[in-house]
């Protein structure tokens, strides 16, 4: 019987000759879900999407993909999955319609090529040649390659880095559908937002540890989402962290007589800032910008 | 996923066939393969035979039919050797191997399209070479079986050979932007010294003993054999055709060639850990 997980890693370690890229890393993905994968360049983000996808090898650990150790990963096991990796420079002479209807043949269950098309948004482009599209066509191209085989489980390795703000929600719409129909997907992002509108799960990694993994609304644990009222003193800025702060903003308008508070400012840590907290980037703490250079 | 949803994945061939497609209708639509690869023997022929037009190669042979025989075998050489070592950098260069590696397609599909398209272009590269020297410049095409079914093995043992060895030498560019530049080289410096693009006999002897270690030397010869009267067979340096030691040599490049290709091929860059 298979794991119920599509994904299911014990103690992923990945060795490079200069570096420790995955040092230990856990991670289960539920059958359904969307689950990103958070973390700075060279966390090791694409090093253990590539372990899923069969592309390199674990030195140690258990690794298993809809019920397969990807190392052992045959023709069959292929065809369950899609896979977007993240730069493709693929100078291909064939056109959109020719490269996707050629692709769907590998499949057993392929989708039909033209809904793909249209999906991605590259009706227009169907006869123009996979070299004469732009960086964002070429993206939506690569993410048609990977729906088109109809898999149980997508990997969207930074698929949207080049979208204009338009094309990424089209995506988003594009993915919310491919969940709705029960894909499961592994997203890797730099984009907090797209993380948090997407995911049913966020994995911070971080030096090739997974620093923490939860929905993208209880991140950071419960301390994280405090609220920080922030205003300037005649010493210079402060900051304080508060569960009441409309209490410590009404207890400022006493203090300054009812006129206004020097550049008062209330707000919550944002996913980004629980985030750059998490990976340990010491400019997460949020400051007046009037402190700012 | 459901029950009645088909696991059939569709059979190597028919992938392969259809890869085989992709493949043409890619070569021909690369101008610059359809040119140093294709066009390329075809060029020269012409060329050589205004160039030579009034020199005497004995015997009553023309310089176009000296030199057709010779074409013919470059382009062999070209359309095998080069294309694959050019194109297979440059796939893998641009991960085209790479997303090729993620999907279901099997391995063998690949080398099927690839094979495909070398007979493929091959075979209409010389179709076109026999008819522009036949119709245009009167050189005599064989008529008796014996020498097309010489024909045929060099042929097939010359693409055979020139396949595998382009499988295996396309890990030698470092990057895609490379390839033209480290392939084209090699395969014009081995026309010169097979004797593509000069009489034979003619080469210092060693350039000639160099060349003997290597395929194309062997592939022109067999093709003079084919398209050049049989009295002509003094005018080789060693006074016969040499058929036999051709056919030893092609056969064991595709060994070599077989093993390497095997050795070697990769589907990610050599950076790609």
């Amino acid at each position: 019987m298979e794991n119920d997980d599509a994904v299911r890693v014990r103690g992923l370690v990945k060795r490079y000759p200069d570096k420790v890229a995955v040092d230990g890393v856990d991670l289960d993905i539920h059958r359904g879900e969307v689950f990103a994968l958070l973390g700075p360049n060279g966390a090791g983000k694409t090093t253990t999407t590539e372990i899923l996808e069969g592309y390199r090898r674990a030195d140690e650990g258990e690794v298993s993909v809809l019920g397969t150790d990807p190392a052992r990963g045959d023709r069959y096991w292929r065809a369950r999955l899609g896979i977007v990796a993240q730069t493709t420079r693929d100078e291909a002479v064939l056109s959109v319609t020719e490269m996707i209807r050629h692709f769907a043949g590998y499949y057993p269950n392929p989708r039909d090529p033209d809904e793909v098309i249209a999906a991605v948004g590259l009706e227009e482009k169907r006869r123009t040649r996979v070299r004469n599209l732009s960086g964002g066509q070429r993206r939506r191209l690569d993410v048609a390659l990977g729906v088109i085989g109809n898999p149980e489980l997508l990997f969207l390795d930074e698929p949207t880095t080049g979208f204009d703000p338009e094309a990424r929600r089209q995506f988003w719409t594009l993915i919310e559908e491919l969940r709705t129909e029960g894909t499961t997907i592994l997203l890797t992002t730099h984009y907090l937002d797209e993380a948090e509108h997407l995911a049913d799960r966020v994995g911070v990694i971080a030096d090739g540890r997974m620093v923490e993994v939860a929905t993208p609304d209880t991140l950071g644990g419960r301390g994280a989402r405090t609220a920080r009222v922030s205003w300037l003193t005649p010493d210079g800025p402060r900051e304080i962290r508060t569960d009441r702060p409309t209490a410590e903003v009404a207890r400022l308008m006493a203090e300054y007589g009812g006129s206004e508070v020097p550049e008062l400012q209330v707000r919550r840590p944002s996913l980004e800032d629980i985030y750059l907290e998490l990976i340990g980037v010491a400019s997460a703490a949020p400051e007046p910008e009037g402190a700012l250079a | 996923m459901s029950p009645e949803v088909s696991t059939v994945l569709p059979s190597p061939l028919k992938v392969g066939l259809s890869r085989t497609g992709i493949e043409v209708k890619e070569f021909f639509r690369e101008r610059e393969q359809l040119i140093f690869t294709f066009f390329f023997p075809i060029i020269f022929l012409g060329i050589f035979s205004a160039v030579f037009s009034g020199t005497d190669f004995s015997g009553g042979v023309t310089a176009a039919t000296y030199f057709t025989p010779g074409m013919i075998a470059s382009g062999i050489f070209l359309t095998s050797f080069q294309s694959l070592a050019i194109a297979i950098a440059i796939e893998r260069d641009q991960d085209v191997l790479k997303r090729l590696r993620g999907t279901p397609m099997s391995p063998q599909s690949y080398f099927i399209g690839k094979i495909g398209m070398v007979l493929v272009t091959s075979v209409l590269q010389f179709a076109l070479l026999l008819t522009i020297a036949g119709l245009l410049l009167g050189v005599a095409v064989p008529t008796s079986p014996e020498k097309w079914l010489n024909f045929l093995w060099i042929f097939v043992l010359g693409t055979a050979s020139g396949s595998v060895l382009g499988i295996a030498f396309s890990v030698v560019p470092k990057s895609g932007r490379a390839a033209s530049a480290v392939v084209t080289p090699v395969v014009l410096l081995l026309q010169f010294i097979s004797g593509v693009y000069f009489v034979y006999s003619s080469l210092p002897a060693w350039m000639r003993t160099v060349s003997e270690f290597f395929p194309l030397k062997w592939l022109a010869q067999g093709m003079r054999s084919v398209f050049l009267p049989d009295g002509y067979q003094v005018n080789e340096p060693g006074g016969s055709w040499q058929l036999g030691t051709g056919a030893m040599v092609l056969t064991a490049w595709l060994l070599v060639g077989l093993f390497l290709a095997q050795r070697l091929f990769r589907w990610t860059r050599r950076d790609a850990g």
